[in-house]
């Protein structure tokens, strides 16, 4: 197995493990959201690996480094110190959700093996910016611009919900 | 595994920014200062009798800190109060990797790029690294379990992701110029002058322009071609550094030291060392893509190689050109840093609502008019010299 | 390709399962929203390893406008929190479950 190769089956042990710390850490938020970024580093690396730079340097850019800062931001404002909820009325609900995904999950990883077709060589340049940047203005310039659109309006939405209301 | 030439220049960069260049930036900053305030600075720093005009100092500094006992203050979360000084610091030392000392030189045995990692998305990558910088600030402020740390996070974080925008944007006009994100790519395309009024043949005044006008050339530097580009830039990643007139995060006279102010000792030297490190770093970046680089303005690779070759032969002339590229570079990256301080102890500190306010009610328009405004020249160049 | 592309694909189904189990199980709103970023960052590498696969760069660009929405989402999601905990106090969800059956 080639150096890269380990790497990815690093970085992807990697991924779960942070992910699963987020979703199972209970008693600090902010850990958790730690965790993200650590799952989105190491997915912005498998995406390297995948030949995929620049995806993995939006990744990096745009979810690790702003929509997790965005996150933490909002814990750090309303103070979100301990996460101590009472408790729920009954457990049977998030018993049966993690059954029904788990179950789900291993369907699906038992299919999964000699269902995909077979594999093409990626040509030269293949997944750099200039070649994606060329798709991204020729072929898809409206969904570009449909996104901007969305943008705007997310901003617009954002600004209003967080304003603090003048009565 | 990589091969030898990557980690010897890897470590030459890392090297001579931390072992050489930060110390003196210390001991720039308080010398530079006290020449601006007319006072002496401090130069009490003394081995046996021996001043040295006070370069002793960032050596006092670090035997000061270590020595200085490390508290953690209570009901702070220890793990993440020990994880950000080295978030703060990390980023600043690996964005290293890909600023390009000296350019492309053929030994004989084919081309050596003297960039450690020679990667085509090379400005991406510092995009990339300089947001993971701002967690350093987000962390520290909360896990230090104290409302002045807080405040000074909030403000620092949002500050950070706010510069970042506008950071990237100014960069697209310069990347539309040279046609390239690697930054050796840039600094070579930097290594030619071209006819200040070139632009009368362009345009089509003039037929061919005469002899005596042509000989008058400047350097294509990135900071001739976008000068909105570079002041824009520069004030973008002095903000994110949280230097300048921008330290509004760690305010000394507002909200006393901010985020890092429930750290001591080695731990505060941390951020002390990667408030500096970024100095450097910002002025490489700077000199890189605007300043250009390691060229020497009207010297080319080629005209330093050219007529050399023939005397000493090509080795030779080309570990001479290396040399004196070198020292080029430095001296582009030595006085950004005298351009950082000398800003740095001008400007009094803006107030947190002018820093963002600049940001995105001033900076961001700007930079889509210089993106829009350079596409449109050159697109007319392109028509019009067809 | 560096791995088999089953090996990626099963990489994605598992952080897509890890989020969803986060999304149903969780009683943090802003826990919930992290798992539906991690479900989202589980579609984009799948959808980057089927574009490396078959060499077709449509896989990335797509990758490309699902980051763009997952940030508009993180951004009204986290709007919405806001003005919550501002008249609740509180971002559990079982206290905002009137309409719950």
């Amino acid at each position: 197995m080639s150096t890269a190769a380990l790497l990815f089956y690093l970085f992807a042990a990697m991924t779960i493990v942070a992910s699963l710390g987020m979703v199972l850490n209970t008693r600090n938020t902010v850990a958790s959201a730690l965790s993200l970024v650590v799952a989105m580093i190491s997915l912005g690396a498998i995406y390297v690996l995948l030949d995929a730079y620049l995806v993995a340097a939006i990744q990096i850019v745009v979810y690790a480094g702003a929509i997790v800062v965005l996150f933490l931001f909002v814990v750090m404002l309303l103070n979100l110190r301990m996460d101590v909820f009472p408790a729920a009325r009954s457990r049977l609900p998030k018993l049966l959700g993690i059954a029904a995904s788990g179950w789900g999950l291993w369907m699906f990883l038992r299919l999964l093996p000699g269902s995909l077709p077979a594999i093409s060589p990626a040509p030269e340049g293949f997944g750099g910016f200039r070649a994606l940047g060329t798709e991204l203005f020729t072929r898809y310039v409206v969904p570009f611009e449909a996104t901007s659109l969305l943008l705007l309006a997310a901003i617009v939405g954002a600004v209003i919900l967080a304003k603090r209301r003048i009565d | 595994m990589p091969d030898l030439g990557v980690i010897l220049k890897l470590l030459f960069m890392v090297v001579v920014v931390m072992a050489a260049l930060l110390p003196v930036i210390t001991w720039v900053e308080r010398k530079q200062s006290a020449v601006m305030q007319d006072r002496i600075g401090a130069n009490r720093a003394d081995i046996l009798g021996i001043r040295l005009l006070g370069l002793l100092h960032p050596l006092a500094d670090v035997l000061k800190l270590f020595g200085k006992e490390d508290v953690v203050p209570l009901g702070a979360n220890r793990f993440m109060h020990l994880l950000a000084p080295v978030i703060a610091l990390i980023p600043g030392i690996i964005t290293l990797a890909v600023v390009p000392f000296a350019g492309v030189y053929d030994f004989g045995s084919g081309p050596v790029s003297m960039v450690a990692a020679d990667v085509d998305w090379g400005m991406l990558y510092v995009f990339a690294v300089g947001s993971i910088a701002t967690y350093g600030t987000v962390i520290a402020g909360w896990s230090s379990n104290s409302n002045w740390g807080l405040l000074g996070s909030l403000r620092g974080s949002a500050q950070m992701i706010s510069y970042e925008v506008t950071m990237g944007l100014s960069l697209v006009g310069l990347f539309m110029c040279f046609n390239s994100l690697k930054l050796q790519e840039i600094a070579q395309a930097q290594d030619t002058t071209f006819r200040v009024f070139g632009f009368l043949q362009t345009l089509g005044f003039v037929h061919a322009l005469p002899r005596w006008l042509s000989v008058v050339r400047l350097p294509m530097w990135g900071i001739l071609l976008q000068p909105l580009g570079f002041i824009l830039f520069l004030t973008c990643i002095m903000a994110e550094n949280k230097r300048a007139p921008f330290d509004v995060p760690e305010g000394e006279s507002e909200i006393i030291a901010g985020y890092h102010m429930e750290y001591s000792g080695m731990r505060f030297g941390l951020f002390y060392t990667a408030e500096f490190l970024e100095i450097p770093v910002i002025a490489m970046i700077v000199a890189t893509l605007f300043l250009g680089g390691w060229t020497i303005p009207w010297l080319s690779t080629q005209r330093i190689v050219g007529p050399l070759t023939g005397e000493i032969g090509v080795g030779a002339a080309m570990g001479l050109c290396l040399i004196l590229q070198v020292f080029s570079f430095f001296a582009k990256v030595i006085f950004m840093i005298w351009l950082q301080m000398q800003i740095r102890w001008t400007l009094p500190r803006f107030r947190y609502d002018q820093v963002m306010d600049l940001c995105w009610k001033i900076m961001l328009p700007l930079s889509l008019a210089n993106i829009f405004v350079t596409g449109l020249v050159i697109l007319a160049i392109q028509g019009l010299s067809r | 390709m560096l791995v088999p592309l089953e090996h990626v694909i099963a990489l994605s189904a598992v952080i897509f399962g890890i989020g969803v189990v986060g999304a149903v199980t969780r009683r943090n709103l802003i826990v919930i929203l992290m798992s539906i970023e991690l479900m989202l960052n589980a579609v984009n590498l799948a959808l980057v390893g089927f574009s490396r696969a078959w060499a077709n760069p449509v896989g990335q660009v797509f990758v490309l406008m699902v980051i763009t929405v997952a940030a508009a989402e993180v951004a009204v999601g986290l709007g919405i929190v806001l003005s919550l905990f501002r008249n609740r106090d509180s971002v559990d969800i079982e206290e905002v479950s009137l309409l719950k059956w």
